[in-house]
Protein backbone atom coordinates (compact mmCIF):
# COMPACT_ATOMS: atom_id res chain seq x y z
CA UNK A 1 0.00 0.00 0.00
CA UNK A 2 0.83 3.51 -0.82
CA UNK A 3 1.60 5.34 2.36
CA UNK A 4 3.30 8.40 0.81
CA UNK A 5 1.02 11.20 1.86
CA UNK A 6 1.35 13.98 -0.80
CA UNK A 7 2.23 12.55 -4.09
CA UNK A 8 0.23 14.55 -5.78
CA UNK A 9 2.43 17.11 -4.00
CA UNK A 10 4.47 18.46 -7.11
CA UNK A 11 1.09 19.93 -9.08
CA UNK A 12 1.96 23.67 -9.15
CA UNK A 13 0.16 26.74 -10.33
CA UNK A 14 0.04 26.83 -14.23
CA UNK A 15 0.12 22.70 -14.69
CA UNK A 16 -2.95 21.34 -16.38
CA UNK A 17 -4.65 18.64 -15.96
CA UNK A 18 -6.02 16.61 -18.64
CA UNK A 19 -9.19 14.52 -17.76
CA UNK A 20 -8.55 11.16 -19.56
CA UNK A 21 -12.20 9.94 -20.03
CA UNK A 22 -13.78 13.54 -20.81
CA UNK A 23 -10.39 15.31 -22.41
CA UNK A 24 -11.44 18.26 -20.30
CA UNK A 25 -8.86 20.13 -19.31
CA UNK A 26 -8.06 22.59 -16.39
CA UNK A 27 -5.64 25.04 -15.56
CA UNK A 28 -4.32 24.99 -12.00
CA UNK A 29 -4.11 28.32 -10.38
CA UNK A 30 -3.46 27.77 -6.69
CA UNK A 31 -3.65 25.21 -3.74
CA UNK A 32 -6.80 25.52 -1.41
CA UNK A 33 -6.04 23.32 1.09
CA UNK A 34 -5.14 19.77 1.75
CA UNK A 35 -6.47 17.18 4.26
CA UNK A 36 -6.23 13.47 4.86
CA UNK A 37 -7.55 12.20 1.83
CA UNK A 38 -5.90 14.61 -0.83
CA UNK A 39 -5.45 17.71 -1.91
CA UNK A 40 -7.45 20.76 -3.30
CA UNK A 41 -6.83 23.30 -5.85
CA UNK A 42 -8.66 26.52 -7.80
CA UNK A 43 -8.46 25.96 -11.48
CA UNK A 44 -9.60 27.02 -14.22
CA UNK A 45 -11.73 24.98 -16.92
CA UNK A 46 -14.30 26.33 -19.53
CA UNK A 47 -13.12 29.71 -18.35
CA UNK A 48 -15.03 29.48 -15.12
CA UNK A 49 -13.21 28.70 -11.56
CA UNK A 50 -13.41 25.23 -9.65
CA UNK A 51 -12.38 23.63 -7.16
CA UNK A 52 -10.45 20.26 -8.16
CA UNK A 53 -9.65 17.54 -5.91
CA UNK A 54 -6.76 15.16 -6.43
CA UNK A 55 -5.87 12.01 -4.34
CA UNK A 56 -3.95 8.90 -4.82
CA UNK A 57 -6.88 6.82 -2.66
CA UNK A 58 -8.95 6.64 -5.42
CA UNK A 59 -11.65 4.92 -2.92
CA UNK A 60 -11.99 7.57 -0.77
CA UNK A 61 -12.19 9.54 -3.41
CA UNK A 62 -14.88 7.65 -5.43
CA UNK A 63 -16.69 7.18 -2.36
CA UNK A 64 -16.97 10.77 -1.97
CA UNK A 65 -18.20 11.36 -5.53
CA UNK A 66 -20.81 9.14 -4.71
CA UNK A 67 -21.97 11.27 -2.06
CA UNK A 68 -21.59 14.29 -3.86
CA UNK A 69 -23.35 12.89 -6.48
CA UNK A 70 -26.56 12.01 -4.45
CA UNK A 71 -26.57 15.47 -2.86
CA UNK A 72 -26.88 17.26 -5.88
CA UNK A 73 -29.86 15.28 -6.85
CA UNK A 74 -31.74 16.51 -3.85
CA UNK A 75 -33.98 18.99 -5.49
CA UNK A 76 -34.04 22.90 -5.12
CA UNK A 77 -31.22 22.98 -2.32
CA UNK A 78 -27.60 23.18 -2.37
CA UNK A 79 -26.45 20.87 0.21
CA UNK A 80 -22.39 20.63 -0.41
CA UNK A 81 -20.63 21.83 -3.77
CA UNK A 82 -21.97 21.05 -6.66
CA UNK A 83 -20.37 18.22 -8.67
CA UNK A 84 -19.05 18.58 -12.02
CA UNK A 85 -17.48 15.76 -12.80
CA UNK A 86 -14.50 12.78 -12.28
CA UNK A 87 -12.17 11.73 -14.05
CA UNK A 88 -8.39 10.16 -14.36
CA UNK A 89 -5.06 12.21 -14.60
CA UNK A 90 -2.29 10.31 -16.37
CA UNK A 91 0.70 11.78 -15.37
CA UNK A 92 4.39 10.03 -15.66
CA UNK A 93 2.50 6.96 -16.29
CA UNK A 94 0.51 7.14 -13.06
CA UNK A 95 -3.49 7.45 -13.14
CA UNK A 96 -4.46 10.15 -11.27
CA UNK A 97 -7.93 10.37 -9.80
CA UNK A 98 -9.36 13.68 -9.79
CA UNK A 99 -12.48 15.20 -9.17
CA UNK A 100 -14.06 19.02 -10.00
CA UNK A 101 -16.77 20.28 -7.89
CA UNK A 102 -17.94 24.51 -7.67
CA UNK A 103 -15.37 26.53 -6.10
CA UNK A 104 -17.28 28.07 -2.99
CA UNK A 105 -15.58 31.13 -1.94
CA UNK A 106 -16.36 32.52 1.14
CA UNK A 107 -14.91 33.17 4.99
CA UNK A 108 -14.31 30.92 7.36
CA UNK A 109 -17.09 30.69 10.24
CA UNK A 110 -14.99 32.31 12.93
CA UNK A 111 -13.32 35.05 10.64
CA UNK A 112 -16.92 35.92 9.10
CA UNK A 113 -17.73 36.38 12.82
CA UNK A 114 -14.37 38.31 13.68
CA UNK A 115 -16.07 41.20 11.82
CA UNK A 116 -19.66 41.08 12.74
CA UNK A 117 -21.65 40.90 15.88
CA UNK A 118 -22.91 38.33 18.26
CA UNK A 119 -26.66 38.19 16.14
CA UNK A 120 -24.72 36.39 13.35
CA UNK A 121 -23.76 33.37 14.92
CA UNK A 122 -27.20 32.98 15.55
CA UNK A 123 -28.60 33.21 11.86
CA UNK A 124 -25.89 31.51 10.88
CA UNK A 125 -26.52 28.13 13.16
CA UNK A 126 -30.39 28.79 12.01
CA UNK A 127 -29.19 28.16 8.38
CA UNK A 128 -26.75 25.23 9.26
CA UNK A 129 -29.57 23.67 11.33
CA UNK A 130 -31.98 24.06 8.00
CA UNK A 131 -29.33 23.18 5.72
CA UNK A 132 -28.76 19.81 8.58
CA UNK A 133 -32.65 19.12 8.55
CA UNK A 134 -32.47 18.68 4.42
CA UNK A 135 -29.67 16.47 4.53
CA UNK A 136 -31.02 14.39 7.45
CA UNK A 137 -34.36 14.02 5.36
CA UNK A 138 -32.32 13.30 2.08
CA UNK A 139 -30.76 10.10 4.09
CA UNK A 140 -27.21 11.81 4.43
CA UNK A 141 -25.46 12.37 8.04
CA UNK A 142 -22.96 15.40 7.48
CA UNK A 143 -20.49 13.47 9.96
CA UNK A 144 -17.46 15.45 10.05
CA UNK A 145 -19.00 18.89 11.35
CA UNK A 146 -16.42 21.07 12.22
CA UNK A 147 -15.37 25.12 11.65
CA UNK A 148 -13.02 24.30 9.20
CA UNK A 149 -15.41 22.92 6.70
CA UNK A 150 -17.96 25.68 6.96
CA UNK A 151 -17.71 28.85 4.90
CA UNK A 152 -20.23 31.55 4.87
CA UNK A 153 -20.36 32.97 1.17
CA UNK A 154 -22.10 35.64 -0.08
CA UNK A 155 -23.44 38.21 0.16
CA UNK A 156 -26.09 37.65 1.21
CA UNK A 157 -24.61 35.86 4.15
CA UNK A 158 -25.24 31.98 3.51
CA UNK A 159 -23.39 29.21 5.28
CA UNK A 160 -21.93 26.34 2.96
CA UNK A 161 -20.37 23.05 3.56
CA UNK A 162 -17.53 21.72 2.40
CA UNK A 163 -16.10 18.06 2.46
CA UNK A 164 -17.97 15.37 2.41
CA UNK A 165 -15.52 12.99 3.49
CA UNK A 166 -17.25 12.39 6.70
CA UNK A 167 -20.97 12.38 5.06
CA UNK A 168 -22.75 8.97 5.51
CA UNK A 169 -25.86 7.05 4.88
CA UNK A 170 -28.07 7.07 8.06
CA UNK A 171 -27.47 4.00 9.66
CA UNK A 172 -24.43 3.18 9.02
CA UNK A 173 -20.56 3.76 10.74
CA UNK A 174 -19.74 8.05 10.01
CA UNK A 175 -16.94 7.71 8.11
CA UNK A 176 -14.91 10.49 9.32
CA UNK A 177 -14.71 12.68 12.00
CA UNK A 178 -12.65 14.96 13.99
CA UNK A 179 -12.32 14.36 17.56
CA UNK A 180 -13.20 17.54 19.62
CA UNK A 181 -16.98 17.70 17.69
CA UNK A 182 -17.37 13.52 17.66
CA UNK A 183 -19.63 12.05 20.67
CA UNK A 184 -17.95 8.55 20.62
CA UNK A 185 -14.39 10.64 21.63
CA UNK A 186 -16.08 12.07 24.69
CA UNK A 187 -18.23 8.75 25.67
CA UNK A 188 -21.59 10.32 24.44
CA UNK A 189 -22.86 7.94 22.21
CA UNK A 190 -22.43 6.23 19.18
CA UNK A 191 -21.18 6.75 15.76
CA UNK A 192 -23.99 5.26 14.00
CA UNK A 193 -25.16 7.96 11.65
CA UNK A 194 -28.32 9.63 12.89
CA UNK A 195 -29.30 13.24 13.00
CA UNK A 196 -28.47 13.72 16.58
CA UNK A 197 -24.76 12.56 15.74
CA UNK A 198 -24.67 16.15 13.31
CA UNK A 199 -26.41 18.42 16.45
CA UNK A 200 -23.60 17.15 18.99
CA UNK A 201 -21.45 18.68 16.67
CA UNK A 202 -23.32 21.70 16.23
CA UNK A 203 -23.32 21.82 20.22
CA UNK A 204 -19.35 21.76 19.89
CA UNK A 205 -18.99 24.06 17.02
CA UNK A 206 -20.81 26.38 19.58
CA UNK A 207 -18.41 25.91 22.39
CA UNK A 208 -15.21 25.71 20.06
CA UNK A 209 -16.54 29.18 19.31
CA UNK A 210 -16.05 30.50 23.10
CA UNK A 211 -13.08 28.13 23.10
CA UNK A 212 -11.15 29.07 20.15
CA UNK A 213 -7.99 26.76 20.90
CA UNK A 214 -10.29 24.10 22.05
CA UNK A 215 -9.47 21.97 25.22
CA UNK A 216 -8.12 18.48 26.28
CA UNK A 217 -10.24 15.79 26.76
CA UNK A 218 -10.30 14.83 31.01
CA UNK A 219 -12.83 12.86 32.23
CA UNK A 220 -14.91 13.05 29.30
CA UNK A 221 -18.42 12.99 29.07
CA UNK A 222 -21.31 15.52 30.12
CA UNK A 223 -19.73 16.13 33.38
CA UNK A 224 -16.13 18.05 31.79
CA UNK A 225 -18.11 19.54 28.99
CA UNK A 226 -20.73 20.92 31.05
CA UNK A 227 -18.48 22.45 33.76
CA UNK A 228 -16.69 24.21 30.48
CA UNK A 229 -20.10 25.68 29.32
CA UNK A 230 -20.71 26.99 33.00
CA UNK A 231 -17.15 28.68 32.77
CA UNK A 232 -17.47 30.66 29.90
CA UNK A 233 -19.99 33.21 30.26
CA UNK A 234 -20.66 33.75 26.50
CA UNK A 235 -22.18 30.24 26.82
CA UNK A 236 -24.10 29.80 29.79
CA UNK A 237 -26.85 31.64 27.23
CA UNK A 238 -26.58 28.45 25.25
CA UNK A 239 -26.43 26.36 27.84
CA UNK A 240 -30.23 24.94 27.56
CA UNK A 241 -29.47 24.55 23.67
CA UNK A 242 -26.74 22.87 24.61
CA UNK A 243 -27.10 20.62 26.67
CA UNK A 244 -30.21 18.89 25.07
CA UNK A 245 -27.76 18.21 21.65
CA UNK A 246 -25.03 17.20 23.57
CA UNK A 247 -27.12 14.41 25.65
CA UNK A 248 -29.09 14.11 22.43
CA UNK A 249 -32.55 14.95 23.02
CA UNK A 250 -33.43 16.83 19.82
CA UNK A 251 -35.04 14.33 17.87
CA UNK A 252 -34.29 16.68 14.55
CA UNK A 253 -32.14 19.55 13.09
CA UNK A 254 -35.45 20.75 12.87
CA UNK A 255 -36.58 21.05 16.34
CA UNK A 256 -33.41 22.66 17.46
CA UNK A 257 -33.68 25.00 15.14
CA UNK A 258 -37.28 26.41 16.22
CA UNK A 259 -36.01 25.91 19.62
CA UNK A 260 -33.56 28.43 18.85
CA UNK A 261 -35.25 30.54 16.39
CA UNK A 262 -37.86 31.51 19.49
CA UNK A 263 -34.69 32.26 21.20
CA UNK A 264 -33.65 34.58 18.98
CA UNK A 265 -36.96 36.04 18.30
CA UNK A 266 -37.94 36.75 21.95
CA UNK A 267 -34.74 38.70 22.40
CA UNK A 268 -35.65 41.92 20.54
CA UNK A 269 -34.87 44.08 23.27
CA UNK A 270 -31.81 45.96 23.55
CA UNK A 271 -30.78 43.61 26.12
CA UNK A 272 -28.65 41.84 22.56
CA UNK A 273 -26.04 44.22 23.28
CA UNK A 274 -25.67 43.36 27.00
CA UNK A 275 -22.85 40.86 26.12
CA UNK A 276 -19.63 42.63 27.10
CA UNK A 277 -16.41 42.44 24.64
CA UNK A 278 -14.50 39.89 27.71
CA UNK A 279 -15.15 37.47 25.58
CA UNK A 280 -11.93 35.68 25.07
CA UNK A 281 -12.82 35.00 21.54
CA UNK A 282 -11.60 38.40 20.29
CA UNK A 283 -8.09 38.23 22.04
CA UNK A 284 -7.33 34.84 21.45
CA UNK A 285 -6.99 34.02 17.82
CA UNK A 286 -7.77 30.49 16.63
CA UNK A 287 -4.72 28.89 15.05
CA UNK A 288 -6.90 26.76 13.08
CA UNK A 289 -7.53 29.26 10.85
CA UNK A 290 -7.09 29.82 7.34
CA UNK A 291 -7.98 33.37 6.23
CA UNK A 292 -7.30 35.85 8.62
CA UNK A 293 -8.89 38.95 8.08
CA UNK A 294 -6.59 41.91 9.47
CA UNK A 295 -9.12 44.43 9.25
CA UNK A 296 -10.41 46.49 12.02
CA UNK A 297 -13.64 46.57 12.80
CA UNK A 298 -14.77 49.62 12.86
CA UNK A 299 -16.55 51.52 15.71
CA UNK A 300 -20.42 52.96 14.31
CA UNK A 301 -22.84 54.51 17.04
CA UNK A 302 -24.38 52.26 19.17
CA UNK A 303 -27.79 53.15 18.77
CA UNK A 304 -27.62 53.03 14.80
CA UNK A 305 -26.04 49.21 15.06
CA UNK A 306 -28.73 48.25 17.09
CA UNK A 307 -31.18 49.43 14.38
CA UNK A 308 -29.51 47.84 11.20
CA UNK A 309 -29.24 44.33 13.48
CA UNK A 310 -32.41 44.90 14.60
CA UNK A 311 -34.49 45.66 11.20
CA UNK A 312 -31.78 42.82 9.36
CA UNK A 313 -32.55 40.80 11.97
CA UNK A 314 -36.49 40.80 11.61
CA UNK A 315 -35.76 40.54 7.57
CA UNK A 316 -34.26 37.49 8.01
CA UNK A 317 -36.85 35.86 10.75
CA UNK A 318 -39.54 36.88 8.22
CA UNK A 319 -37.16 35.22 5.15
CA UNK A 320 -36.77 31.98 7.12
CA UNK A 321 -40.76 32.10 8.12
CA UNK A 322 -41.66 31.89 4.97
CA UNK A 323 -38.98 29.42 3.46
CA UNK A 324 -40.17 26.85 6.33
CA UNK B 1 -22.20 -11.78 -2.82
CA UNK B 2 -21.59 -13.33 0.34
CA UNK B 3 -21.63 -11.72 3.64
CA UNK B 4 -18.96 -13.28 5.20
CA UNK B 5 -16.26 -12.33 7.98
CA UNK B 6 -13.00 -10.45 7.45
CA UNK B 7 -10.27 -11.66 9.77
CA UNK B 8 -7.21 -9.12 11.20
CA UNK B 9 -4.56 -9.43 13.45
CA UNK B 10 -3.85 -6.13 14.93
CA UNK B 11 -0.10 -5.95 16.42
CA UNK B 12 0.51 -3.51 18.39
CA UNK B 13 4.46 -2.68 19.33
CA UNK B 14 7.44 -0.38 19.85
CA UNK B 15 10.23 -2.52 18.51
CA UNK B 16 11.72 -4.84 17.29
CA UNK B 17 11.44 -8.49 17.54
CA UNK B 18 14.67 -9.89 19.23
CA UNK B 19 13.74 -13.86 20.16
CA UNK B 20 12.35 -16.39 18.02
CA UNK B 21 11.09 -17.11 14.38
CA UNK B 22 11.06 -13.96 11.78
CA UNK B 23 7.39 -12.41 12.34
CA UNK B 24 7.73 -11.27 8.58
CA UNK B 25 7.80 -15.04 7.71
CA UNK B 26 5.05 -15.70 10.18
CA UNK B 27 3.11 -13.04 8.59
CA UNK B 28 2.75 -14.83 5.27
CA UNK B 29 1.75 -17.54 6.45
CA UNK B 30 -1.16 -15.63 7.93
CA UNK B 31 -2.00 -13.83 4.67
CA UNK B 32 -2.45 -17.33 3.10
CA UNK B 33 -4.09 -18.21 5.38
CA UNK B 34 -6.98 -15.14 5.00
CA UNK B 35 -5.75 -13.23 7.79
CA UNK B 36 -4.79 -9.48 7.37
CA UNK B 37 -2.13 -8.57 9.42
CA UNK B 38 -1.72 -5.08 9.91
CA UNK B 39 1.19 -3.58 12.72
CA UNK B 40 1.19 -0.02 15.17
CA UNK B 41 4.50 0.85 15.65
CA UNK B 42 4.79 3.68 18.53
CA UNK B 43 7.62 5.75 19.17
CA UNK B 44 8.75 7.23 22.17
CA UNK B 45 8.43 10.98 22.75
CA UNK B 46 11.51 12.03 22.15
CA UNK B 47 11.98 9.61 18.70
CA UNK B 48 12.31 10.97 15.74
CA UNK B 49 10.33 9.03 12.61
CA UNK B 50 12.97 6.51 10.91
CA UNK B 51 15.41 6.78 13.76
CA UNK B 52 14.21 3.92 15.15
CA UNK B 53 14.47 0.11 13.84
CA UNK B 54 10.34 0.06 12.76
CA UNK B 55 11.50 -1.37 9.63
CA UNK B 56 9.90 -4.56 10.70
CA UNK B 57 6.90 -2.91 11.20
CA UNK B 58 6.53 -2.15 7.28
CA UNK B 59 7.58 -5.74 6.42
CA UNK B 60 5.31 -7.52 8.72
CA UNK B 61 2.16 -5.64 7.45
CA UNK B 62 3.45 -5.91 4.01
CA UNK B 63 4.09 -9.76 4.24
CA UNK B 64 0.87 -9.99 5.86
CA UNK B 65 -1.10 -8.21 3.19
CA UNK B 66 -1.97 -5.57 5.78
CA UNK B 67 -1.41 -1.64 6.95
CA UNK B 68 1.54 -0.32 8.77
CA UNK B 69 1.76 2.75 11.00
CA UNK B 70 4.07 4.34 12.81
CA UNK B 71 3.15 7.23 15.13
CA UNK B 72 3.80 9.09 18.50
CA UNK B 73 1.59 7.48 21.57
CA UNK B 74 -0.78 10.53 21.49
CA UNK B 75 -2.16 9.62 17.68
CA UNK B 76 -2.67 6.20 18.41
CA UNK B 77 -6.53 6.49 18.92
CA UNK B 78 -7.07 7.71 15.45
CA UNK B 79 -4.24 5.53 13.92
CA UNK B 80 -5.74 2.09 15.53
CA UNK B 81 -9.38 2.69 14.22
CA UNK B 82 -7.70 4.15 10.65
CA UNK B 83 -5.35 0.72 9.87
CA UNK B 84 -7.99 -1.12 11.33
CA UNK B 85 -10.91 0.27 9.02
CA UNK B 86 -8.33 1.04 6.13
CA UNK B 87 -7.30 -2.88 6.15
CA UNK B 88 -10.73 -3.69 6.06
CA UNK B 89 -11.81 -1.37 2.91
CA UNK B 90 -8.40 -2.73 1.15
CA UNK B 91 -9.79 -6.73 1.86
CA UNK B 92 -13.27 -5.91 0.35
CA UNK B 93 -11.69 -4.00 -2.55
CA UNK B 94 -9.01 -7.27 -2.98
CA UNK B 95 -11.93 -9.22 -3.69
CA UNK B 96 -14.20 -7.57 -5.57
CA UNK B 97 -10.75 -6.37 -8.47
CA UNK B 98 -10.75 -10.53 -8.41
CA UNK B 99 -14.65 -10.50 -9.02
CA UNK B 100 -14.30 -8.36 -11.34
CA UNK B 101 -11.07 -10.02 -13.17
CA UNK B 102 -13.85 -13.04 -13.81
CA UNK B 103 -16.32 -10.76 -15.11
CA UNK B 104 -14.38 -8.50 -17.10
CA UNK B 105 -11.19 -10.21 -17.85
CA UNK B 106 -7.41 -10.49 -16.86
CA UNK B 107 -5.72 -7.14 -15.72
CA UNK B 108 -9.03 -5.46 -15.18
CA UNK B 109 -9.03 -3.55 -11.90
CA UNK B 110 -11.56 -1.00 -10.23
CA UNK B 111 -9.47 1.71 -11.33
CA UNK B 112 -9.56 0.87 -15.19
CA UNK B 113 -12.95 1.22 -15.34
CA UNK B 114 -14.56 4.49 -16.67
CA UNK B 115 -15.34 6.75 -13.11
CA UNK B 116 -19.42 6.03 -13.23
CA UNK B 117 -18.58 2.03 -13.22
CA UNK B 118 -16.13 2.73 -10.90
CA UNK B 119 -18.95 5.40 -8.37
CA UNK B 120 -21.34 1.97 -8.34
CA UNK B 121 -18.81 -0.70 -7.83
CA UNK B 122 -17.58 1.86 -4.85
CA UNK B 123 -20.81 1.45 -3.26
CA UNK B 124 -20.50 -2.48 -3.32
CA UNK B 125 -17.52 -1.93 -1.38
CA UNK B 126 -18.98 0.78 1.22
CA UNK B 127 -21.89 -1.26 1.98
CA UNK B 128 -19.52 -4.63 2.11
CA UNK B 129 -17.70 -2.57 4.56
CA UNK B 130 -20.94 -1.57 6.60
CA UNK B 131 -22.31 -5.43 6.65
CA UNK B 132 -19.37 -7.81 6.89
CA UNK B 133 -18.66 -9.45 10.40
CA UNK B 134 -15.17 -9.01 11.67
CA UNK B 135 -12.96 -10.46 14.14
CA UNK B 136 -10.02 -8.89 15.40
CA UNK B 137 -7.27 -10.37 17.83
CA UNK B 138 -5.36 -7.82 18.80
CA UNK B 139 -1.85 -8.41 20.03
CA UNK B 140 -0.16 -6.25 22.22
CA UNK B 141 3.40 -6.14 23.11
CA UNK B 142 3.90 -5.52 26.83
CA UNK B 143 7.47 -5.38 27.25
CA UNK B 144 9.47 -3.45 29.73
CA UNK B 145 9.36 -0.03 26.85
CA UNK B 146 5.91 -0.06 26.20
CA UNK B 147 4.86 0.15 30.44
CA UNK B 148 3.86 3.84 30.15
CA UNK B 149 2.43 3.46 26.71
CA UNK B 150 -0.35 0.87 27.66
CA UNK B 151 -2.86 3.38 29.12
CA UNK B 152 -3.27 4.99 25.76
CA UNK B 153 -3.20 1.85 23.72
CA UNK B 154 -5.99 0.49 25.97
CA UNK B 155 -7.90 4.20 25.58
CA UNK B 156 -7.37 3.81 21.58
CA UNK B 157 -9.12 -0.34 21.77
CA UNK B 158 -12.00 0.90 23.77
CA UNK B 159 -12.33 3.63 21.10
CA UNK B 160 -11.49 1.28 18.17
CA UNK B 161 -14.94 -0.36 19.87
CA UNK B 162 -17.44 2.22 19.33
CA UNK B 163 -16.54 2.89 16.18
CA UNK B 164 -16.62 -0.63 14.97
CA UNK B 165 -19.71 -1.83 16.78
CA UNK B 166 -21.55 1.38 14.96
CA UNK B 167 -21.46 -0.61 12.26
CA UNK B 168 -24.39 -3.38 10.99
CA UNK B 169 -22.10 -6.00 10.98
CA UNK B 170 -20.80 -8.03 14.04
CA UNK B 171 -17.51 -7.68 15.86
CA UNK B 172 -15.44 -10.21 17.47
CA UNK B 173 -12.72 -8.83 19.63
CA UNK B 174 -9.65 -10.88 21.32
CA UNK B 175 -6.86 -9.60 23.18
CA UNK B 176 -3.82 -11.12 23.99
CA UNK B 177 -0.39 -9.87 25.31
CA UNK B 178 2.63 -10.85 24.64
CA UNK B 179 5.75 -12.08 25.74
CA UNK B 180 3.57 -14.17 28.00
CA UNK B 181 4.49 -15.17 31.68
CA UNK B 182 4.67 -18.74 30.43
CA UNK B 183 4.06 -19.17 26.99
CA UNK B 184 4.52 -17.05 24.02
CA UNK B 185 1.14 -14.99 24.35
CA UNK B 186 -1.39 -14.31 27.72
CA UNK B 187 -5.14 -14.18 27.15
CA UNK B 188 -6.46 -10.71 28.27
CA UNK B 189 -9.88 -10.90 26.59
CA UNK B 190 -11.65 -13.60 24.52
CA UNK B 191 -13.40 -13.19 21.54
CA UNK B 192 -16.16 -10.69 22.83
CA UNK B 193 -18.07 -8.31 21.36
CA UNK B 194 -17.34 -5.65 23.53
CA UNK B 195 -14.21 -4.16 24.27
CA UNK B 196 -15.56 -2.17 27.79
CA UNK B 197 -14.50 -5.03 30.12
CA UNK B 198 -10.65 -3.91 28.64
CA UNK B 199 -10.19 -1.51 32.00
CA UNK B 200 -8.73 -3.51 33.77
CA UNK B 201 -6.94 -5.95 32.03
CA UNK B 202 -3.89 -4.55 31.29
CA UNK B 203 -3.17 -3.50 35.08
CA UNK B 204 -1.00 -6.57 35.75
CA UNK B 205 1.52 -6.86 33.28
CA UNK B 206 4.96 -8.85 32.97
CA UNK B 207 7.69 -6.68 31.65
CA UNK B 208 10.68 -8.65 30.62
CA UNK B 209 13.48 -8.07 28.14
CA UNK B 210 12.23 -10.28 25.05
CA UNK B 211 10.34 -9.24 22.16
CA UNK B 212 9.31 -12.84 20.57
CA UNK B 213 6.98 -11.12 17.68
CA UNK B 214 7.33 -14.48 15.98
CA UNK B 215 6.57 -16.81 18.20
CA UNK B 216 3.14 -14.59 19.07
CA UNK B 217 2.20 -14.29 15.79
CA UNK B 218 2.42 -17.72 15.29
CA UNK B 219 -0.23 -18.34 18.76
CA UNK B 220 -2.38 -15.70 17.67
CA UNK B 221 -2.63 -17.81 14.14
CA UNK B 222 -3.58 -20.66 16.05
CA UNK B 223 -6.46 -18.72 17.73
CA UNK B 224 -8.37 -18.46 14.75
CA UNK B 225 -7.96 -21.91 13.92
CA UNK B 226 -9.21 -23.14 16.68
CA UNK B 227 -11.95 -20.69 16.64
CA UNK B 228 -12.86 -21.80 13.68
CA UNK B 229 -13.05 -25.56 14.13
CA UNK B 230 -15.07 -25.22 17.33
CA UNK B 231 -17.54 -23.18 15.37
CA UNK B 232 -17.32 -26.07 12.99
CA UNK B 233 -17.79 -28.72 15.45
CA UNK B 234 -21.16 -26.67 17.10
CA UNK B 235 -22.19 -26.47 13.32
CA UNK B 236 -22.06 -22.73 13.03
CA UNK B 237 -22.87 -22.17 9.47
CA UNK B 238 -20.60 -18.66 9.63
CA UNK B 239 -18.71 -18.43 5.79
CA UNK B 240 -15.18 -17.41 5.74
CA UNK B 241 -13.69 -15.38 3.29
CA UNK B 242 -10.57 -16.92 2.37
CA UNK B 243 -9.48 -13.71 -0.02
CA UNK B 244 -6.98 -10.92 1.15
CA UNK B 245 -6.34 -7.62 -0.14
CA UNK B 246 -3.42 -6.71 -2.66
N1 LIG C 1 -15.42 23.25 -3.14
C1 LIG C 1 -14.48 23.95 -2.49
N2 LIG C 1 -14.39 25.29 -2.63
C2 LIG C 1 -13.45 26.00 -1.97
N3 LIG C 1 -12.52 25.46 -1.15
C3 LIG C 1 -12.54 24.13 -0.95
C4 LIG C 1 -13.51 23.31 -1.62
N4 LIG C 1 -13.29 22.04 -1.24
C5 LIG C 1 -12.24 22.06 -0.39
N5 LIG C 1 -11.77 23.31 -0.21
C6 LIG C 1 -10.62 23.70 0.64
O1 LIG C 1 -9.68 22.66 0.70
C7 LIG C 1 -9.47 22.21 2.02
C8 LIG C 1 -9.23 20.71 2.06
O2 LIG C 1 -10.28 20.01 1.44
P1 LIG C 1 -10.99 18.79 2.12
O3 LIG C 1 -12.06 18.33 1.20
O4 LIG C 1 -11.33 19.17 3.51
O5 LIG C 1 -9.84 17.70 2.12
P2 LIG C 1 -9.80 16.41 3.06
O6 LIG C 1 -11.12 15.72 2.88
O7 LIG C 1 -8.66 15.65 2.48
O8 LIG C 1 -9.59 16.91 4.44
C9 LIG C 1 -10.71 22.64 2.76
O9 LIG C 1 -10.50 22.84 4.11
C10 LIG C 1 -11.04 23.94 2.05
O10 LIG C 1 -10.29 25.00 2.59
Amino acid sequence: MNTSKNPEANITPGSIILGKWSQNQYTILRELGSGATGTVYLARGNGTKVALKVSSDSLSITSEVNVLKYLSKVQGKKLGPSFIEMDDWVHTGRSIPFYVMEYVQGDTLFSFMKQRKDEWFGIILIQLLGDLHDLHNAGWVFGDLKPDNLLISGPPPKIRWLDVGGTTMVGRAIKEYTEFFDRGFWGLGSRRAEPSYDLFAVAMIIINFAYPSRFEKKEGGWEQLKRYIDKERWLRKYSRFLDKAINGQYQSALEMKQDLLSYYSKKTSPTIHKRTKSISYHKKPNPQMRYQKKKVQKRRGYLETILIVLIMFAFYVIYLIGHM
Amino acid sequence: MRKGTLRQILLITDGCSNHGEDPVAIAALAKEKGITVNVIGILSRNEAYGEHGLKEVEDIAMSGGGISQIVYANQLAQTVKMVTQKAMTQTIHGMINKELTHILGEGQQMEDLPPEKRGQVMEVVDEFGEMVDLEVLILVDISASMDDKLPTVQESLIDLSISLNSRTGNNLFAIYAFPGKRQPIDRLIDWDPQLDSLVKTFKKISTGGITPTGPALREALELFSEKRSKQELLGGDDEYIEESGS
